[in-house]
């Protein structure tokens, strides 16, 4: 039996940009379910970050409905939208989004911050494990302006894991990192997934939509193509295989 | 609502993090503050100044002159008509109750010889109430009582100008001088009190007793004029009325007939003077309001550029989970820590300043709690508004606008 988690029903968002109405999303259905790790493909106005927002509760569908584990979110109030996000779902973007002058650290532990459950009794070691989690436990008294981009994107990794949420959505978390540091970085998504996380990622390169079990590709707002990943690549894998050897790993590493 | 202790952490972190901008608030506030106190307590001092210069003509003056009496409805001019004897001084003081001294005054010019040389100078007759009603002192010596009085005592007080004239090289007490030819011997010598708000040396005089000056060196029968003292200043009114009735009931007027006499009080000079004042509070505290606004507006700024700038932070917060309200109380704690430190600097800045202006510049300055809180509380509340509603309207955003805010 497979646990929806994620389920859009007819979502469309409109924008206005001065007096053009721009329909970014015509009715989007898409179901995810538990486990799953899907890229959502597209070119640039597709609507696809549209999507990832709304799925993402960052931002309200213009009509339609959305279901998160089966509970229809259109009449949550700002609040339960923000314990959504704050609960259930952890978001990675493109630029990082840290609080300058910060420390990694004080980063990751943001989120805890504004729970109200109670359950983390101790804020900091979560955000130690969680930094560790993504293997950046020697940096983490670090801000953000002394990390490299890769290390930064770990950083908003940590912070989105820091709640044990069931799903991570991560809007072009490769945009801005080179294509090593990309498969890196994507190696983490994938550990994450097989530890039973929903990750939707959405990205306009096809090698890293590879590493997805699932590709979605959208244009102008509607889903034109959805399909299984037969030939799944394995980023760890792909990682040890990169031909850049001591020198240039530590190089990217270090510097980048 | 979140545990205000790590909220207070959170807002006093986001405040050390942005210490130039903080700064700047802070600054804003602190000018705002202390230049509305400091520029109302110059004004508040002058006004004081000017009131204690008053007040050393005499404490609660008031002055009856025989004044411009009325016969067949023809004035004859003010003084033309003498009519005002020791008796009416004598009745003031028995039946009086608002007026705690009498001194009546005779005035006459005198030709005065002794010590190395002559000088010309004024006599006044009076009685020892005299030095009392013109806050007066003596430097040396003593001053002539009640039985020098009854006995028309030929002794005299002398001012600092007659001493410089006469005995600029000996000590005058003891010594004898010549009034128009009568002999006095010197008892006292008065405080150099310098030149009267009416450019008058008021050193340069002698005082006898008021007898020996109506009997001996005016020989008349009239005095010049009679000077009271009123309990105080709150009583000047009551006095001053009191001096009328008891004057005319002396002089033997009907009702409906004009006074033949004419009061001055020294109310009537501070009053003046006090017109004068509240016009120059009033412009200092238009100058001192500016001042406010003006700082008001920099707080104003500086929160509305430092909130928009930070509408990407509010957007983080958002997106990891903060609530609207979350946001709200973190932008409120920050301004109201900012807007009492600066406002509290600002106060202690104030006293800083009005002591060196006290003490160094020898300006008089008052600080007056009234303003010290207005000032505090107005910039206060520009601050934690401007801190507050920027931060309002990023809260109300959804999270993604405030993450993609350029």
């Amino acid at each position: 039996m497979m646990e929806r988690v994620i389920e859009t029903r007819k979502v469309t968002k409109h924008y206005l940009m001065g007096d053009l109405c721009v329909k970014a999303l015509r009715g989007v259905d898409l179901t995810v379910n538990r486990g799953e790790f899907v890229a959502i493909m597209g070119a640039s106005g597709s609507g696809k970050s549209t999507l990832l927002n709304v799925i993402g509760c960052l931002d309200r569908p213009t009509s339609g409905q959305y279901l998160l584990d089966g509970v229809d979110t259109s009449g949550f109030s700002r609040d339960q939208y923000a314990e959504v996000r704050n609960q259930r779902i952890g978001f990675v973007f493109q630029t990082f989004n840290l609080l300058p002058r910060t420390t990694a650290l004080d980063n990751v532990e943001l989120p805890l911050f504004y729970d109200r459950t109670g359950k983390f009794n101790d804020p900091r070691a979560a955000a130690v494990e969680s930094l560790e989690r993504v293997g950046l436990g020697d940096r983490m008294h670090h801000d953000p302006s002394e990390l490299s981009g890769g290390q930064r994107q770990r950083v908003a990794m940590a912070r989105a894991l820091v709640n044990n949420p069931s799903i991570i959505l991560a809007d072009e978390p490769t945009g801005n990192l080179d294509s090593r540091t990309s498969v890196d970085v994507l190696s983490v998504f994938q550990e994450l997934n097989e530890q039973g996380i929903t990750v939707l990622l959405v990205t306009h390169e096809t090698d890293i939509a590879q590493y997805a079990k699932r590709i979605v590709v959208m244009r102008d707002g509607l889903i034109v193509s959805d399909r299984q990943v037969w030939d799944r690549r394995s980023a760890a894998q792909d990682l040890e295989a990169m031909p850049s050897h001591d020198e240039m790993v530590e190089l990217v590493a270090e510097g980048e | 609502m979140l545990w205000p202790k790590r909220l207070l952490r959170v807002a006093l972190k986001g405040l050390i993090k942005n210490r130039m901008r903080s700064l700047l608030t802070t600054l804003g506030v602190i000018i705002g503050v202390a230049s509305v106190i400091v520029m109302v307590g110059i004004g508040a001092g002058a006004q004081a100044d000017i009131e204690t210069q008053i007040s050393s003509l005499g404490t609660n003056m008031l002055m009856a002159f025989p004044g411009a009496s009325r016969h067949g409805g023809v004035s004859r001019g003010a003084g033309s008509y003498n009519k005002m004897t020791l008796d009416d001084a004598e009745a003031i003081r028995e039946r009086a109750e608002y007026i705690s001294a009498v001194s009546g005054v005779v005035r006459s010019g005198a030709q005065v010889i002794g010590g190395t040389g002559d000088w010309s100078t004024g006599v006044m007759g009076v009685s020892p109430e005299y030095l009392e009603i013109r806050a007066w002192g003596l430097e040396e010596g003593k001053f002539f009582d009640e039985r020098d009085i009854r006995s028309r005592a030929k002794v005299a007080v002398v001012g600092a100008t007659i001493v410089d004239e006469l005995f600029p090289n000996e000590d005058p007490i003891g010594q004898k001088i010549r009034i128009n030819k009568t002999p006095f011997r010197i008892v006292g010598v008065l405080e150099e009190k310098g030149a009267s708000g009416f450019g008058r040396d008021e050193d340069d005089t002698i005082l006898v007793p008021v007898t020996t000056g109506l009997y001996r060196l005016s020989g008349g029968k009239y005095i010049n004029m009679i000077f009271v003292s009123a309990r105080s200043l709150e009583d000047s009114e009551a006095a001053e009325e009191e001096l009328r009735e008891i004057l005319r009931q002396e002089h033997r007027l009907n009702p409906g007939e004009e006074d033949d006499f004419r009061i001055h009080s020294q109310a009537e000079f501070i009053e003046m003077a006090t017109e004068t004042q509240e016009v120059m509070t009033l412009l200092l505290g238009a100058v001192a309001a500016v001042s406010l606004i003006v700082g008001g507006i920099g707080i104003m700024n500086i929160m509305l550029v430092s909130v928009t700038e930070r509408t990407r932070e509010i957007g983080i917060r958002l997106a990891v989970g903060a609530r609207s309200s979350d946001i709200l109380v973190q932008f409120l704690t920050e301004s109201v820590v900012l807007s009492l430190l600066g406002g509290t600097i600002g106060v202690l800045l104030a006293y800083i300043l009005t002591t060196v202006l006290n003490d160094a510049v020898g300006m008089t300055t008052i600080i007056q709690p009234g303003v010290v809180a207005i000032a505090f509380g107005f910039a206060a509340a520009i601050g934690v508004f401007f801190g507050y509603y920027p931060a309002r309207k990023a809260a109300m955003l959804n999270p993604i606008d405030a993450l993609r805010y350029e």
